[in-house]
């Protein structure tokens, strides 16, 4: 036992020497296949015209920020959540208020709603994952009915009711297997922490927002960053991106109150839309692409078609 | 605590072993699939060539007048 010392020492060192080499062997099989960029193969597509997107809805109610929304498979109904403790549910078609929940917490910073558009799912300080039947049932109230699925030791962040294979970890992008529980895949491109992630819609690629103030574009199969979104005017943190229905459009909303539209394949912007007075916190597109609803913290929600 | 240390740096390996293993394609093979995808599906997707107000349930159409 008294030689354990030494030898642990030398196994930590050539185990880390180990995890040197692999990190450079890493890099070299990436490079070796980075024969073009994206949008030098994209110069082949036509451009894309001029965009003409506009705040169709505005959706007030909330006492505070924003936090999180997510829209219902029936394409109208949006559930959001807010720094007030309140969870709301939209008609977004009519701007109507459906249903509200009250939190026991403040700053509901995850919310979601279910496939079968029958519940949703939310959670922040609480450090649970709630889930509450929706009913128009007035002799019921929402809040007797809740499940907790979920204890975290900390603040839930995100749920999401389908199996949600990414996290963005400080600087890092991480792509998980979920049946196995193993991390299959890592990025670290980006200069700050990372604030969302989002699936390219064919599911080999995905697109992720940071604090650096770009968004980039990993392909899964290449195993590599394809794209940088970014503009020197550009300097303050994207907090949430989404993709069109096609994936050739990247909505990305900013710490600087704004909404970018970049060309997913020729890196370009096509469009920067005005309106929030704070900064966007979160941002979806529609399940049937026809529109994208944003939250801010200037407590509203806004539908751009 | 050397434990530790052995397991941390012997899990770090193992996850850089797997990650250096994986198969990869070329960023030219993506990049074309990518663009193949977006072009394919470009007619569909709402957002991108627009639809009429008609079609469009969150464009207003024009308010009817009752007279």
């Amino acid at each position: 036992m008294a030689t354990e010392g030494p030898q642990e020492n030398e196994t930590v060192s050539s185990l880390r020497s180990e995890a040197e080499t692999l990190k450079g062997k890493l890099e070299e099989e990436r490079a070796k296949l980075h024969d073009v960029e994206l949008h030098q193969v994209a110069e082949r597509t036509e451009g894309l015209g001029q965009f003409v997107m506009k705040t169709r809805r505005t959706l007030k109610g909330h006492g505070n920020k924003v936090l999180c929304m997510d829209w219902c498979r029936d394409k109208r109904r949006i559930v959001s959540s807010s720094q007030d403790g309140k969870v709301i549910v939209w008609d977004a078609f009519t701007t109507n208020k459906e249903h509200a929940v009250t939190m026991p917490c403040t700053w509901v910073m995850a919310c979601a709603y279910a496939p079968s558009g029958c519940a949703i799912a939310c959670g922040g300080l609480d450090n649970k994952c709630s889930v509450y039947p929706l009913t128009f049932d007035k002799n019921e109230t929402m809040a007797a009915k809740k499940k907790s699925v979920a204890m975290h030791t900390n603040y839930l962040s995100a749920c999401s009711f389908t199996n949600s294979d990414m996290q963005g970890c400080d600087k890092k992008a991480m792509v998980w297997d979920m049946r196995s529980g193993q991390c299959i895949q890592s990025f670290e491109t980006h200069e700050s922490d990372i604030n969302s992630v989002r699936y390219f819609p064919s599911g080999d690629a995905f697109a992720s927002g940071s604090d650096d103030a770009t968004c980039r574009l990993y392909d899964l199969r290449a195993d590599r960053e394809v794209a940088i979104y970014s503009k020197d005017s550009i300097i303050f943190g994207a907090s949430s991106v989404d993709f069109s229905l096609s994936g050739r459009l990247l909505f990305g909303g900013y710490n600087d109150y704004t909404i970018n539209v970049w060309d997913v394949l020729k890196g370009t912007r096509v469009s920067i839309l005005f309106g929030h007075e704070n900064r966007v916190s979160t941002l979806r597109v529609s399940p049937d692409g026809t529109a994208f609803s944003s939250g801010s913290w200037d407590h509203t929600l806004r539908i751009w078609a | 605590m050397s434990t530790n240390n052995i397991a941390q740096a012997r899990k770090m390996v193992e996850q850089l072993r797997i990650e250096a293993g994986i198969e990869r394609i070329k960023v030219s093979k993506a990049a074309v699939d990518l663009m193949n995808y977006c072009e394919q599906r470009a007619r569909n997707d709402p957002l991108l060539v627009g639809v009429p107000a008609s079609e469009n349930p969150f464009k207003d159409k024009k308010p009817c007048t009752i007279l």
